[in-house]
């Protein structure tokens, strides 16, 4: 971890705001955050703490109205928006897959805008169907015919196929059920690691959180309130809003720890 | 119904290509339209309340609307551009269903592109589609199956009002139904209609094909709609690439005498060896209109008429002086040649049932006029609005109780079941007689008179072909033969067809000319 710090960030966020229409409160206010190659971060927050328009500036979903976010040192404000967005994986909410499309198809859609050849797409769906562990009959199915777990794997394949450094995901898991919830998460921060990725993923889930990510960045109105590591968030909370937070995934496993005990 | 089946080819070639090509340049305008609308909230206003406010103009009356519009346009590409444009005919219908057939699409265009989920654009940016590949990709695929749905609304619209094209001079199915209830030949209009009606729904089942093939991505469905629209399209289309353009173009307005003079005049430019099309059931104003401008070669209309709506004189000379004095008027001022004289007049009169005139002492208009006030005028659809009737009415000082307006065939049957007291009849009509029906004599000479005369286009003024067939007809119809001949083919027992009526005047003047 203090390895990777040290290394030059490769995304990173240099005071930006963002408020949307006059007079509205700023969603984001002066957020500056750095990112090192290979860090998985999570954005935590209530709704409207603007996790999501922080994640969205580094493909340019959104563009801030201050400050600035670079990649690799370069502002992606200089670069197109979709050239950007085929370098960058994304995954969200409910998939978002394209329901007129069949899962290889969803899934070699960035490939192919970015003019891979035939058959290297081809070669490429069957290698990210494995990776995610997916049949390769599925490839031939539309997203309505996979299950809400099978749809999120598709997403993350199609995040993965044009092969990028940076994966963001907007609460990626949310809508799945606790168990799906949790081998979807597990078999995301394998391929993470073993892939080399950067993540910064949105979620409301403290428990997830603390599960995948290396580092934890908290969000309220617009500001971010604390920056740490899941250990460091163990630690006594001087911020009240950080502290309840983090209170309830502690003492839900502090009972789950007090009934298994019972038991033996 | 032999006699239907054999202008089916004609017609329904005619009536598919106008409602094709207004599809298409209707979905070439609407489907971009609706993009643009679809994104912004300003334009979709205004696209959608014009496109609406089209949809309230009744099609008759939107179709005639073109023809003026397309006058004035033609007139300044002459005179800037050195070339006319046709305004009667196929460019005004297909205009006018094109209008027509963008509601439809546009408001199903716009619907289906807002519809789609929103998560599904934003992974469509996120991984990184330009907007274009974006609309292209995800957003028409996806809106695709409710703009289809809109296309089958609007192509069953579009051939259903394309029956009214003919009243414009374009030849339709609407052929069948015009002139099928200025003759009371229900056969001609229930053909009509079913023609029309079996047409749509035979288009509707194959874009039906063409939308659950979008829908359910079925690439058979598709490819089956989408050929099988081609296909039909293009053999209906066939019969008219085999017959070339016609070397003349003979019109006729909207009653029977018209027709049967059509086809008279028709018969005997086609007995010379030269094509002939009809373009009838044209308006009384459009009829000139189209002749000054060239779009039809030759027709018959009446010397008051011409007099009083064309040259706009209110005075009523003699006969011949008028004669003279109109031929003399319309070459000087349209360059329009009058042939001659048919040899009758069909004059505007009024007629009543002959029993009551008697009863009630009605011999002229001056005695009606002490009675109008408890009488209702029955009148055709433009007597009312034509000077003539404004000039009977000052002359005489009518006044009548109520006026009411009909199509020519339903006028006399009005009379007929004494819904109104007194119409407005032409003195050709060979109902006069058949229902013995009294003419009111006009003894202040308050309307012109009206001669039936051939009028031939400027650039056919002097055609040797044309005046080769038609000035034999000149003085040869005495109103008597056209009485006949009318009522052939306005009666309700033994009616003949208005080609049947015409070879019955050609027998006349054989006879007659030995």
């Amino acid at each position: 971890m203090t390895a990777n710090l040290e290394e030059r960030a490769l995304i990173e966020i240099d005071h930006i705001g963002k408020s949307y229409g006059a007079g509205a409160p700023p969603a984001v206010d002066d957020v500056s955050l750095s990112v090192p190659q290979g860090t998985f971060i999570a954005l935590v927050g209530t709704s409207g703490s603007g996790k999501t328009t922080v994640m969205k500036t580094i493909n340019r979903l959104i563009d801030p109205d201050r400050g600035e976010v670079r990649i690799d040192g370069a502002p992606v404000i200089s670069i197109d928006a979709p050239t950007l967005r085929r370098r960058i994986g994304y995954v969200f909410q409910g998939a978002g897959l394209f329901p007129h499309l069949r899962v290889a198809e969803n899934i070699g859609v960035t490939p192919r805008l970015l003019g891979w050849a035939r058959a290297d797409i081809a070669n490429r769906i069957v290698e990210l169907l494995d990776l995610v562990e997916l049949p390769q009959a599925f490839s031939n199915r539309y997203p309505s015919e996979l299950s809400g777990g099978q749809q999120q794997r598709v997403a993350v394949a199609r995040a993965l196929a044009a092969k990028p450094k940076i994966v963001l995901m907007d609460e990626p898991f949310g809508a799945l059920d606790p168990v799906t919830r949790d081998t979807l998460g597990t078999a995301y921060r394998a391929l993470h690691r073993s892939l080399g990725l950067t993540t910064i993923m949105v979620t409301h889930d403290m428990q997830e959180a603390i599960l995948l990510a290396d580092r934890i960045v908290v969000m309220k109105a617009g500001r971010v309130i604390a920056d740490v590591t899941p250990q460091g968030l163990l630690a006594p909370q001087a911020d009240p809003d950080v502290a309840a937070l983090i209170a309830v995934p502690l003492r839900q496993a502090e009972r789950v720890r007090a009934i298994t005990g019972d038991r033996s | 119904m032999s006699a239907a089946w054999r202008e089916l080819p004609n017609y329904l070639a005619n009536h598919v290509l106008i409602a094709a090509a207004a599809m298409a340049l209707g979905l070439a305008l609407s489907l971009p339209l609706a993009v643009v609308a679809a994104r912004n909230a300003r334009v979709r206003f205004v696209v959608l309340a014009v496109a609406g406010l089209v949809q309230t103009i009744p099609g008759l009356a939107l179709l005639a609307l073109f023809y003026p519009l397309l006058l004035g346009a033609s007139a300044l590409t002459q005179t800037s551009l050195g070339f006319s444009i046709p305004a009667l005919g196929f460019l005004p219908s297909v205009l006018a269903l094109t209008l027509y057939s963008m509601l439809p699409v546009l408001r199903n265009g716009v619907t289906g592109l807002m519809g789609v989920d929103p998560r599904v654009i934003e992974a469509a940016d996120g991984v990184g589609m330009t907007v274009r590949q974006r609309l292209l990709q995800v957003e028409a695929p996806l809106a695709a199956p409710v703009v289809m749905a809109g296309v089958r609304t609007a192509t069953v619209w579009t051939i259903g009002a394309a029956t009214l094209a003919t009243s414009v001079g374009q030849t339709s199915l609407g052929n069948y139904i015009f002139s099928g209830l200025q003759t009371e030949n229900w056969v001609f209009v229930l053909f009509g209609c079913a023609a029309a009606t079996i047409l749509a729904l035979i288009a509707d089942q194959l874009l039906g094909l063409v939308e659950t093939g979008v829908a359910q991505r079925n690439q058979r469905r598709l490819g089956l709609g989408i050929a099988g629209l081609l296909i039909g399209t293009l053999l209906a289309v066939l019969p008219l690439l085999g017959s070339g353009r016609p070397a003349y173009v003979i019109g006729a307005k909207n009653f029977s005498e018209q027709f049967i003079l059509a086809e008279l005049m028709s018969r005997r430019i086609e007995a010379l060896g030269s094509g002939v099309r009809r373009n009838e059931s044209l308006g009384s104003a459009v009829a000139f209109r189209a002749l000054a401008g060239g779009d039809i070669d030759a027709y018959v209309d009446y010397t008051g008429t011409l007099w009083t709506n064309v040259l706009g004189r209110t005075d009523t000379p003699p006969r011949t002086e008028l004669l003279a004095e109109m031929t003399r008027l319309l070459r000087e001022k349209f360059g329009v040649e009058v042939l001659g004289s048919l040899g009758f007049e069909n004059a505007y009169v009024l007629a009543m049932a002959g029993n009551r005139a008697i009863s009630q002492g009605i011999v002229s208009v001056a005695d009606l006029a002490g009675k109008a006030p408890g009488l209702t005028l029955g009148s055709d659809l433009e007597f009312l609005s034509r000077p003539e009737w404004a000039a009977l009415k000052s002359a005489y000082g009518l006044a009548f109780r109520s006026e009411r307006s009909y199509s020519p065939t339903f006028m006399y049957r009005a009379l007929d079941t004494q819904t109104v007291d007194v119409i407005s009849a032409f003195s050709s009509d060979g109902r006069i007689a058949a229902q013995k029906l009294a003419v009111l004599t006009d003894p202040k000479g308050a309307t012109p008179s009206y001669d039936a005369v051939i009028l031939l286009a400027p650039k056919r003024a002097k055609d040797a072909v044309l005046r080769q067939a038609l000035l034999p007809l000149v003085g040869a119809i005495p109103v008597e033969r056209m009485r006949q001949a009318n009522l052939m083919v306005d009666r309700d027992e033994g009616k003949a067809t208005p080609k049947d009526a015409a070879a019955f005047l050609a027998a006349g003047l054989s006879s007659e000319r030995r």
